[in-house]
């Protein structure tokens, strides 16, 4: 079953006439329907091609959140290899919206950790849509300076809606575990690589992604607020969230032009979950390509690297 | 150039800007409600005599107040990009701006200085939230890095008063991308071996909590202040439910070991410089004259001495 988002309506009903005459032809009932066939999927992929080159912000925040769009756990089993969750932050719990292990990326090993959202509501609910406590944070800086001391690079993929905003959350130092993990990334003496695969939420990404180099899926987004949250607040009204994801320039196009990330990664016609293993590629390709870029550097330059980097975001960008 | 723009423009801003009467002469305190007179509370360090409820301060009362003499320099910081994005909501940023700098007279909402503090050198950087409530943008973030920089630089301890509510909207991604940079310029501040001071005032909440207002090496919290990542009404809204009393404030935080101490507005000047003395391990004050026997004249204060006894 594909499931389809509103603005997609054409693509579907298109799709659904596809796969209509294809139950008949199966019946056996004609033979010139092989070519109406043809001729119909040919226009859904235009349609589909048209639609996804000017996606708005508001479409791609919603193609970012799409219930069919792979996850953490799905790039886990199909980039990489061995992979051994390790659990707790060795104070209070085990968060299961961050996830986190070693494992071998393209025969290397690494650290690989991110946020999962879940994929039913039996997964939600345990992973918490990906929406991390405290306690997801400090196994985060824990992994971190684990892998920073057996000299192992870190890969995290950046998949929330931002980190919890409950009544525990706070109890336990929700704001305190957050900045330490954005300490921990700018500590480290290994290269990190970081990928906004879905949506990249406010300091609860922030918290991860503080990294050498940052990639973007091409419709994927990354911001200080929900279009939904700045929309209450600035306007007044969640439903000026369209208004207010173009006002928050939150794509990866914007993000590159600003200077904020370093580098797109394309998607599929269509958004990631129509292809996977296409964009399952692509990432492993484009982490590959970074981690090439940054080899070579001793601890002390890779420090440098990422301390200067950020430092340099919006000192250059033209009035 | 004609008589609309230099006599009737005028007027009408007079008109419109005209002060609300001069100085508030009362103060309703938030707390209990009761009115007190405007210059005791500002004589009391904009603490509600009697209540004990500690008002919101600005940038330049705090600084005025922690410098000894009241004196110190005041630190520049470098331009940014005054509206990156082009934001416009209900009313265009840049206006936003303007009001704001008309307000408060600040060019943006953190101010910094560099003087003595009990006669031991020390940065302090504050927040004010009455600058589009503290908002944490590029301007802020520059400000705090140069700050931290320049402490690292003299090798000073560095003081933050902590007001905001967090990133700065109308900035989008590039407010996020000052908690990482500000946490750059804490640690090279960690990496000179100074310590970084942080005095949670009220309210410090969001993105300016989830980074470097909660790295400091000493936590210290002003009583009743609202301290948290997410705002009330967001978690109420989460878990639908009522929060319970003083949750988020000062002493909540202390009871659940996130930061060191709450201390009364009276006590933070003389507990910083405490702790910047221990912690750079300069001697510590003479409270009080040493004693001495005052027939005894040192060599140093003869020429004094007798110059005193020539007139």
């Amino acid at each position: 079953m594909r499931s389809y988002l509103d603005f997609e309506k054409h693509v579907a009903e298109l799709e659904a006439k596809v796969d209509e005459l294809q139950a008949l032809g199966q019946a056996g009932e004609a033979v010139e329907i092989e070519d109406e066939i043809g001729r119909l999927r040919h226009k859904a992929d235009e349609a589909l091609d048209d639609l996804y080159a000017k996606l708005t912000p508001w479409q791609k925040t919603q193609v970012a959140r799409h219930p069919n769009r792979p996850h953490f756990n799905d790039y886990i089993s199909s980039l990489f290899d061995e992979f051994t969750e390790l659990a707790g932050d060795r104070k209070f719990g085990d968060d299961a919206a961050i996830v986190g292990g070693f494992a071998r990326f393209r025969g290397a090993p690494v650290l690989v950790m991110g946020h999962e959202r879940g994929s039913d509501t039996e997964s939600r609910l345990r992973h918490n849509f990906g929406m991390a406590r405290p306690e997801g944070y400090r196994k985060a800086v824990r992994l971190m300076e684990m892998a920073d001391r057996f000299d192992v690079p870190i890969v995290t993929l950046v998949d929330t809606a931002g980190a919890f905003p409950g009544l525990d959350a706070e109890e336990r130092g929700q704001a305190e575990a957050i900045a330490r993990s954005t300490e921990a990334c700018l500590n480290l003496g290994v290269p990190n690589v970081s990928v906004i695969i879905g949506e990249g939420g406010s300091g609860g990404a922030i918290a991860i992604a503080t990294a050498n180099n940052v990639q973007m899926l091409e419709h994927s987004v990354y911001s200080v607020i929900s279009p939904e949250g700045a929309a209450s607040i600035l306007w007044r009204d969640s439903a000026r969230a369209a208004d207010a994801a173009t006002n928050l320039k939150i794509t990866a196009q914007d993000l590159l032009k600003l200077g904020v990330i370093d580098g797109i990664i394309p998607e599929p016609i269509g958004g990631a979950h129509r292809d996977r293993d296409a964009v399952m590629a692509s990432v492993g390709d484009a982490v590959a390509f970074a981690f090439d870029n940054l080899a070579g550097l001793d601890r002390d330059a890779v420090r440098r690297h990422r301390r200067e980097k950020f430092l340099a975001i919006g000192r250059n960008i033209p009035q | 150039m004609n008589w609309i723009t230099n006599v009737v423009r005028p007027r009408i801003k007079g008109l419109l800007t005209r002060r609300e009467v001069p100085e508030n002469l009362w103060i309703k305190c938030p707390d209990t409600g009761q009115l007190v007179f405007h210059k005791d509370v500002e004589a009391n360090l904009w603490v509600i005599p009697g209540s004990g409820y500690h008002m919101r301060m600005g940038a330049e009362q705090r600084l005025k107040s922690m410098f000894d003499n009241g004196e110190w320099d005041e630190l520049s910081f470098r331009d940014v990009v005054p509206d990156p994005l082009k934001f416009r909501d209900e009313k265009k940023y840049v206006d936003r701006l303007k009001d704001a700098r008309t307000k408060t007279s600040m060019k943006d909402a953190v101010r910094a200085g560099v003087g003595d503090l009990d006669g031991l050198e020390v940065v302090i950087a504050v927040q004010d939230f009455e600058f589009m409530g503290g908002s944490l943008g590029m301007a802020a973030g520059e400000a705090l890095i140069a700050s931290l920089e320049e402490a690292a630089r003299r090798g000073a301890p560095f003081i933050l008063f902590a007001a905001s509510g967090g990133a700065r909207m109308q900035e989008g991604i590039l407010s996020l991308m000052q908690m990482p940079r500000v946490t750059v310029a804490v640690q090279m501040l960690r990496e000179a071996k100074k310590p970084y001071i942080v005095v949670l005032t009220n309210p410090t909440t969001g993105g300016v909590t989830a980074s470097y207002a909660m790295l400091g090496d000493v936590q210290i919290a002003e009583p009743g202040a609202l301290i948290g990542f997410a705002g009330p009404r967001v978690i109420e809204q989460t878990i639908r439910e009522k929060l319970p009393e003083g949750f988020q404030r000062s002493e909540y935080l202390k009871d659940h070991g996130m930061v060191d101490m709450v201390v009364h507005r009276h006590e933070i000047r003389p507990t910083l410089a405490r702790l910047c003395r221990i912690l750079t391990k300069a001697p510590a004050l003479q409270v009080a004259e040493p004693i001495r026997d005052t027939d005894v004249v040192t060599e140093e204060e003869l020429p004094e001495l007798e110059a005193r006894a020539a007139e």
